[in-house]
């Protein structure tokens, strides 16, 4: 088990190798010139050229990836060209903010979905298990921009109970999840991102619940004279695994892939610092963004591999 | 020695049901399948109201008016209200549906073209041709689809070609994996083993053994890639990296009404109801297929 | 138009050189006494992999030195225990996977070499069936195109293709109408395993290995099955290898018959020989393990025990000597030899009992054997 353990950690450091220079490469998608944003239109070539300098656009490609390589591994991002404030600062703000409501969502999402899964899976093919499974299907297919959308216009705009947008006058620096007045910003989010993982995780549970109820052992079970309680109980045991890995899989996406949300709430997360950075050019932010984020895919991915293995001895690929 | 045949046991039991072929079962299956069937009307009518729009459309979706801006659904001709330039909100989400059909479809052909070639060679060649493409493909994994689509789209400056692109490379690497899978499975069978052993080259191989039992799995996936397609890209649209305005689609329209939630609610509900409903419908039809080409009974 | 001949015309490959072959079968390049196949030294070692790296840590030694013959128009039986190595010898004989080194000669070629037979030739005349598993034939293809892909890849119109496999398919005893259209899933165990060995029938060969092909089959199945084959093998002149685990199956079908032990051959000879009087402690135990029908005839203990050593890492000298009740200090120092084959009553055994030099301390006398008139384990 160490040696996948070890095999497993060794393959991740490629892979985040290339992360990297995806990262970086995105930039040279780019059509025009970086510098642009930078520079007053009045500029004459002799700043556009001192400035160039001072970014190390002048230099060829390679080396320019193996200095924001080195100094992305300790810790410096470089500098924000619309706020000038440190990268690493901005994005680990930002970071926590959208972990709050991740975690949030997924946590919801996971606790709904393996329940109203499990009861799927266990009436799977009787009515009760299609009317679930058309409440995974709409929480897969419903575009979550637009409910979160819908939930502001029924709760703020129409009953009042919940502010539209922001997180509060406080800020996030004194966010606590005990204040009503601060967590009452973050229903809305969780609720709204927590949609999609929600249709994913219980088709999930519903297709693991309904295998493991396939399997001989549960007749044997039964035969003994178990109660359904119990029998479900040994079924949710064996399925738990999978699941949960599914749910790792799906806060990674989350951190990644709130921007949307983040967006029409004006929750200040990494994915709005990334729409703001998209629209204002702010390269060394985006870059920095997009890297730290596609890290913590990596992580999570690896933490979930490797956690599954540990519980589910039968899961080993070499 | 004149008769080498031996009568088998079952030479007088004629099938009573006709020998129907796998493609004869799988419509055999759907015909009875009446959700699958209700949506998959729903995206006829969809596609058919996307193709039509010129001759369907009530109103012109460009022209604006001052005057009859935001009004509710029902107000006079405006059957669907009017958004926040006074333009014909029905008129709108008609041509927009050839805006999120087209950006719903054509990523997702490409990267079933791109993808499953892919994945097929490596998995049937293997070794480190494999090895190469598949590592390739896990470092593009490792990105949130989300956040890959936003920042290839943002890094080249939005629009629908910008949209398309992005679009297809988020998509190749699970086709890809989708298929190189199911290669690799499918090579080790005997009958592929009865293949080769009869002589005959990779290529026809690949061609007359592996293909057809790859592309099943590989279009099923490919099909419920197409929901998650339409939902991306109106939500690259909704951020501003779609198409510019004043042209109709479902995702920019939402992202302009947003302003206006306060004034007309339900019209600024719409954009996302039609993107909501294309979506379901494309995966419920595609679930409706996956149930009915699972023969193996 | 016979099969023979629709072949002949249309693939000028098929069609034999004139004044070079003896009559009889026109395909014959050798002639009557030499073997159709000869296996020399042939040898397969598959690697482990283990570690963080993904090493390879351990070799098994599937295959190890075999060297056989296989005799025209005869059938030779290849029995022995899962794990010996009789599938990997099948595909290793078809050429589907490398051998690490050994030689094949088919009707006195090489194979692969300059002016011997091409692996492409090699295909006309070798053929295979597989055991009925799902996997046997392709789903998503009617049989009938399954048939016809072997003549289709060598030249033959789709048409005609056709038309062949519909003639092997009745000649195996399935009506083309009934039958051609229809996919795998939609046959018996039974009929699918008739239409594996029509596909191996169409290309017309001249030798078949059969690898367990009846193993999975209803004993009745079974039966009509394999009466099938022996009277395709009289119609058309062919020479079958049979691999089976399944002592009678083989007994039944075989003229002589080939004992294999964790990738070595342990014992050869005609089929009476080696089921009335085996020489070799192996056999021996193999057959008395085989269920008597006469009720007065249980045993009480195993006539042999424990599984067989890890094929990794085999005993030192003979392989079998962990299990073997004659086995002495000699077995464990030096590997028997198989002895020499002369003809067809050929019986030769891989064991230290056998050699009158060996130093073992029943060598010369084994008290195996026909001659010894110990055939069961009570007279030892």
């Amino acid at each position: 088990m160490w040696a996948y353990a070890g095999r497993r950690i060794l393959y991740a450091v490629p892979i985040a190798i290339g992360v990297t220079v995806i990262c970086f490469g995105l930039v040279f998608l780019a059509p025009g010139d970086p510098m642009v944003n930078l520079l007053p239109p009045d500029a004459s070539p002799a700043d556009a050229a001192y400035l160039r300098k001072l970014y190390g656009f002048d230099q060829p490609v390679p080396i320019q990836y193996a200095k924001w390589l080195l100094r992305a591994v300790t810790g410096d991002l470089g500098t924000s060209l619309q706020t000038g404030r440190p990268v690493i600062s901005e994005v680990g703000r930002a970071l926590s903010n959208t972990i709050v409501i991740s975690l949030g969502a997924v946590l919801l999402a996971f606790s709904l979905a393996f329940v109203l899964g499990t009861l799927a899976g266990y009436y799977a093919g009787r009515p009760a298990d299609r009317a679930l499974t058309a409440v995974s299907v709409v929480g897969v297919s419903v575009p979550n921009y637009w409910l979160g959308m819908v939930l502001i216009i029924v709760f703020s705009v129409q009953l009042g109970l919940l502010p539209a947008t922001g997180m509060g006058s406080a800020g996030s620096d004194t966010f606590s999840l005990f204040n009503w007045e601060q967590v009452k910003y973050a229903i809305l989010p969780v609720i709204t991102l927590s949609m999609v993982p929600l249709g994913i995780i219980m088709r999930n549970t519903r297709a693991a619940i309904a295998e493991v109820l396939a399997n001989d052992f549960v007749q044997t079970l039964r035969a003994k004279g178990l109660p359904e309680t119990m029998v479900l109980r040994h079924a949710v045991r064996n399925a738990f695994p999978q699941v949960l890995a599914v749910m790792g899989l799906q806060f990674g996406y989350l951190v990644g892939g709130s921007i949307l949300i983040e967006t029409i709430f004006t929750w200040p997360g990494t994915g709005f610092l990334l729409s703001k950075a998209i629209l204002t050019r702010d390269i060394p932010v985006l870059q920095g963004a997009i890297l730290v984020l596609a890290m913590c895919f990596v992580a999570t991915n690896l933490a979930v591999d490797l956690l599954q293995t540990a519980i589910d001895p039968r899961i080993r690929r070499t | 020695m004149t008769d080498t045949t031996l009568s088998p046991a079952f030479a007088h039991a004629a099938p009573a049901t006709p020998v129907r072929g796998y493609w004869g079962t799988v419509g055999n299956r759907l015909r009875y399948d009446y959700v699958t069937l209700f949506f998959l009307a729903v995206i006829l009518m969809i596609v058919f109201a996307a193709i039509a729009a010129p001759l369907i459309a009530p109103f012109d979706p460009l022209k604006t008016s001052m005057a009859f801006r935001l009004k509710p659904i029902g107000f006079r001709d405006f059957r669907l209200g009017t958004d926040e330039l006074g333009r014909d909100m029905l008129s709108r989400l008609i041509w927009g549906g050839r805006m999120s059909l087209l950006m719903g479809l054509v990523p997702v052909l490409v990267a079933t073209a791109i993808g499953g070639t892919l994945g097929v060679v490596a998995g049937f060649v293997g070794g480190k041709l494999n090895m190469l493409i598949m590592r390739t493909m896990d470092i593009f994994y490792a990105f949130p689809s989300v956040l890959l689509a936003i920042a290839i789209s943002g890094m080249m400056g939005g629009g629908m070609y910008s949209g398309l692109i992005a679009l297809s490379m988020v998509f190749v690497p699970p086709l890809c994996r989708i298929a190189e899978t199911a290669t690799t499975q499918v090579r080790h069978l005997d009958f592929v083993e009865a293949a080769r052993a009869s002589g005959a080259s990779s290529g026809s191989i690949i061609l007359h053994h592996v293909v057809g039992n790859v592309l099943a799995p590989v279009l099923i996936y490919a099909s419920s890639l197409i929901s998650v397609s339409v939902l991306l890209s109106a939500g690259l649209s909704f951020l501003g990296l779609g198409v510019e305005p004043p042209t109709p689609d479902w995702g920019l329209m939402l992202s302009t009404l947003r302003q206006a939630i306060y004034v007309q609610p339900l019209v600024c509900a719409l954009p996302g109801a039609a993107i909501f409903i294309t979506s379901l419908s494309f995966n419920l039809v595609s679930d409706g297929l996956r149930h009915a080409m699972d023969v193996r009974i | 138009m016979s099969h023979w001949d629709l072949m002949a015309a249309h693939a000028p490959a098929f069609r034999p050189k004139l004044g070079t072959v003896p009559p009889g079968d026109p395909r014959d390049r050798g002639g009557k006494a030499q073997p159709m196949l000869i296996a020399a030294g042939v040898t397969k070692h598959f690697d482990i992999l283990g570690g963080v790296l993904n090493r390879p840590v351990a070799k098994v030694r599937a295959v190890d030195d075999v060297s056989f013959c296989v005799l025209k128009g005869e059938t030779l039986g290849i029995v022995g225990e899962s794990g010996c190595g009789k599938s990997t010898l099948a595909r290793l004989l078809m050429h589907l996977i490398p051998m690490d080194s050994g030689e094949l000669i088919f009707d006195g070629e090489g194979i692969g070499e300059s002016g011997g037979l091409s692996l492409r030739d090699l295909r006309r005349n070798l053929q295979m069936v597989f055991q009925d598993s799902y996997s046997s034939l392709n789903p998503r293809l009617p049989v009938q195109d399954s048939i016809a892909y072997g003549p289709r890849v060598h030249g033959l119109p789709r048409a005609e293709a056709r038309a062949v496999a519909r003639e092997l398919l009745e000649k195996v005893g399935l009506d083309p109408d009934l039958f051609g259209a229809r996919y795998p899933h939609e046959l018996s165990g039974g009929q699918k395993q008739r239409v594996n060995v029509a596909r191996a029938l169409a290309l017309h060969p001249r030798m078949l290995i059969l690898d367990e092909a009846v193993s999975a089959l209803d004993k009745s199945i079974e039966a009509q099955v394999l009466n099938l084959l022996r009277q395709l093998k009289r119609h058309f002149n062919l020479t079958y290898i049979f691999i089976s685990h399944d002592l009678n199956v083989v007994q039944y079908i075989s003229d002589r018959v080939l004992v294999m032990y964790l990738g070595q051959i342990v014992e050869i000879g005609p089929v009476e020989e080696i089921y009335l009087g085996p020489r070799h402690p192996y056999t021996r135990a193999l057959l008395d393990s085989r269920l008597s029908m006469n009720p007065d005839d249980r045993v009480d203990e195993a006539p042999i025990t424990g599984d067989p050593p890890n094929p990794t890492n085999p005993p030192s000298g003979c392989r079998f000597r962990t299990r073997c009740p004659f086995a002495e200090a000699v077995c464990a120092e030096r590997a028997p030899t198989l002895g020499t084959w002369a003809d067809r009553d050929t019986h030769v055994s891989a064991c230290h009992m056998e050699d009158a030099a060996s130093g073992h301390s029943r060598a010369g006398r084994s008290p195996l054997g026909r001659e010894a008139g110990a055939t069961t384990m009570g007279a030892a």
